[in-house]
């Protein structure tokens, strides 16, 4: 049986009650935007890239605990992140939630490794990866809002 | 020394129905005797679907099991019995709500397809400039099937606004009648307020206008009693899914003239009487408007949902129903933090509400933690959500076999959430 404590941990509370590199981006260069009508999850995620290098991120918008945690760590973690390691991460982050990896999480995941209960919640996969989609929307400059809920 | 009034208080305790057996009745619904995460099954997500009684599920067990046979064909044994019971099924509809003719009962697949029906076939006539008059409350399923409309014909939607309470404004809906209203729909009873609409009020002002009315009976066909003819609503649209009845099956009421009228919906099998290549003509009522191979089974079903909920009776649930709102929402009320969404004076079944601190995705999951099943999200509702200002809402929404201590857990278990994300 799951345990809901390890869906909520907390450090996820911490980021949803403070979100980090929350609010628009002086300055960006690509923003895409994620939502997921059903739960009521919407952000806006904006990045600056220079030289393929990701040199600020932030976002802003309204959504549930797992969501605004995850968007919120996924920034600080692809902070300087070239696009190729940003690329890997969210490999390695959607394998994480989604189950798919095994039980051992990759040691390059960091803080990111507390978004591991997810897994056992099937319903809340979307929450946790909602931000990631939008990002890689974003670096791929996709002007459709993204969305991982599959029915509408 | 009794005064009058007491004696008709007697009388109307006499003549009222007497109480649900509620735990009784739960015996007859095998869903419920499971758990969910260790904790018994609260299930409170009666609004998008209900649970069924087992006579439900063994009626369609045993339509397989027995009389499956396809209809309105074969002069064999089978098909004739397979026939009977579909349409012993639209005699127990037409009692259930009171049409005046068996014809006026059309099956469909569910209260989206009845209304999609209507927009798609009585919507034909609608001209560029026409305006169809909705209500800011309305479901997604009686809001794009206009919009279609709408697209095709150039007609116009309009929206008749709510008040904060979530109660229609009638005098904005009267304003908004005019010349070039061809259609009003609205809901009975709104999914996502639990708001119970003036729809005998709203029928009387349309039709001193000469306006038809369909209304959007999904949620209320459960917990009201419906009369069409009482109401003299010109389409009443619901489905069997809500109405402790199977998926995949539902009811379009429209007055005999209405359909008469009306060009098919879909063409194929039944509902013609000759086809050529050169001119097909059409099959009477309700058959014009039930192409191909129904949803025998689920008629059927049907047919033993209504008859279990007519041998429980309306009025007793409806009651029940109505003790369980009110004891909810003197907890809602009694819980800092919480903002119920919807506080009509008339309500039914539904408790709709949001946490200041606590997003309804989260209490979701928290809730079915505690083996509490709600329905999180925006209900089909946006517009709805928009008004409020809220994402999404948390709605727990009572059926017959909900019981008082069901909402005792209910509230210890947001109580539980709120303290998880103090």
């Amino acid at each position: 049986m799951p345990d809901l404590r390890e869906l909520y941990q907390e450090v996820i509370f911490d980021h949803n009650r403070k979100p980090r590199n929350f609010g628009r981006l002086a300055g960006a260069n690509r923003s895409a935007e994620g939502v997921n009508p059903l739960c009521g999850d919407k952000l806006t995620l904006y990045l600056k890239m220079a030289d393929g290098v990701i040199e600020d991120v932030s976002f802003e918008g309204t959504g549930c605990a797992i969501s605004t945690a995850s968007a919120s760590l996924m920034t600080e973690s692809l902070k300087g992140k070239t696009e190729a390691q940003a690329q890997a991460l969210f490999e390695e982050f959607h394998a994480l939630v989604t189950g798919s990896d095994g039980t051992q999480a990759a040691a390059s995941l960091g803080k990111l490794d507390v978004l591991c209960g997810v897994r056992d919640f099937p319903g809340r996969v979307k929450c946790a990866t909602l931000a990631w989609h939008t990002f890689q929307a974003a670096l791929h400059d996709e002007t459709r809002p993204v969305t991982t809920e599959s029915s509408p | 020394m009794k005064t009058a009034a007491d004696e008709l208080a007697a009388l109307r305790h006499v003549a009222s129905a007497p109480p649900l057996d509620v735990a009784r009745l739960r015996r007859d619904f095998p869903i419920l005797r499971q758990s969910v995460h260790g904790k018994p099954l609260v299930y409170l997500d009666n609004a998008a679907t209900s649970q069924k009684p087992q006579c439900v599920i063994d009626c369609e067990a045993r339509y397989y099991a027995e009389l499956n046979a396809n209809i309105h064909r074969g002069v064999h044994t089978l098909s004739q019995r397979a026939t009977e019971g579909y349409e012993a099924a639209r005699d127990a509809v037409r009692r259930f709500i009171n049409a005046a003719r068996r014809e006026e009962i059309v099956f469909v697949r569910g209260t989206t397809e009845a209304i999609n029906l209507v927009a798609a076939s009585y919507g034909q006539r609608f001209q560029a400039g026409d305006e169809i008059l909705v209500t800011e409350m309305e479901h997604h399923s009686n809001i794009v099937p206009w919009q279609l409309a709408c697209e095709h014909t150039g007609a116009l939607l309009q929206v008749a606004p709510i008040d904060d309470a979530g109660e229609l404004m009638l005098e904005e809906f009267e304003r908004l009648l005019g010349p070039r209203t061809k259609l009003v729909a609205l809901t009975h009873l709104s999914n996502a307020l639990g708001t119970i609409n003036p729809v005998q009020r709203v029928i009387e002002l349309a039709h001193a206008r000469g306006i038809p009315v369909l209304v959007d009976g999904a949620q209320a066909v459960a917990h009201l009693e419906v009369d069409v003819q009482a109401l003299d609503c010109d389409f009443y649209a619901f489905s069997g899914h809500k109405l402790y009845g199977p998926t995949g099956v539902g009811v379009l009421y429209g007055k005999q003239a209405l359909l008469e009228a009306m060009p098919p919906y879909q063409g194929g099998g039944d509902m013609i009487r000759q086809v050529t290549f050169r001119k097909t003509t059409y099959n009477d009522l309700p058959y014009k408007f039930e192409a191909g191979t129904p949803n025998v089974a689920g008629v059927v079903a049907l047919g033993a949902a209504i008859e279990y909920v007519s041998g429980v009776g309306l009025e007793a649930i409806a009651a029940h129903e109505r003790e369980l709102l009110t004891y909810a929402t003197a907890q809602a009320c009694a819980t800092p933090g919480l903002r119920l969404i919807g506080t009509a004076k008339h309500k039914a079944s539904i408790l709709s509400f949001v946490l200041d601190s606590v997003h309804p995705h989260d209490v979701g999951t928290i809730l079915d933690y505690e083996g509490v099943a709600v329905r999180t999200g925006h209900h089909c509702a946006m517009p709805v959500m928009e008004r409020y200002g809220v994402p999404a809402t948390v709605r727990a929404s009572f059926a017959a076999y909900n019981t008082h201590e069901e909402v005792d857990t209910l509230f210890g278990a947001v109580r539980k959430a709120l303290e998880v994300f103090r």
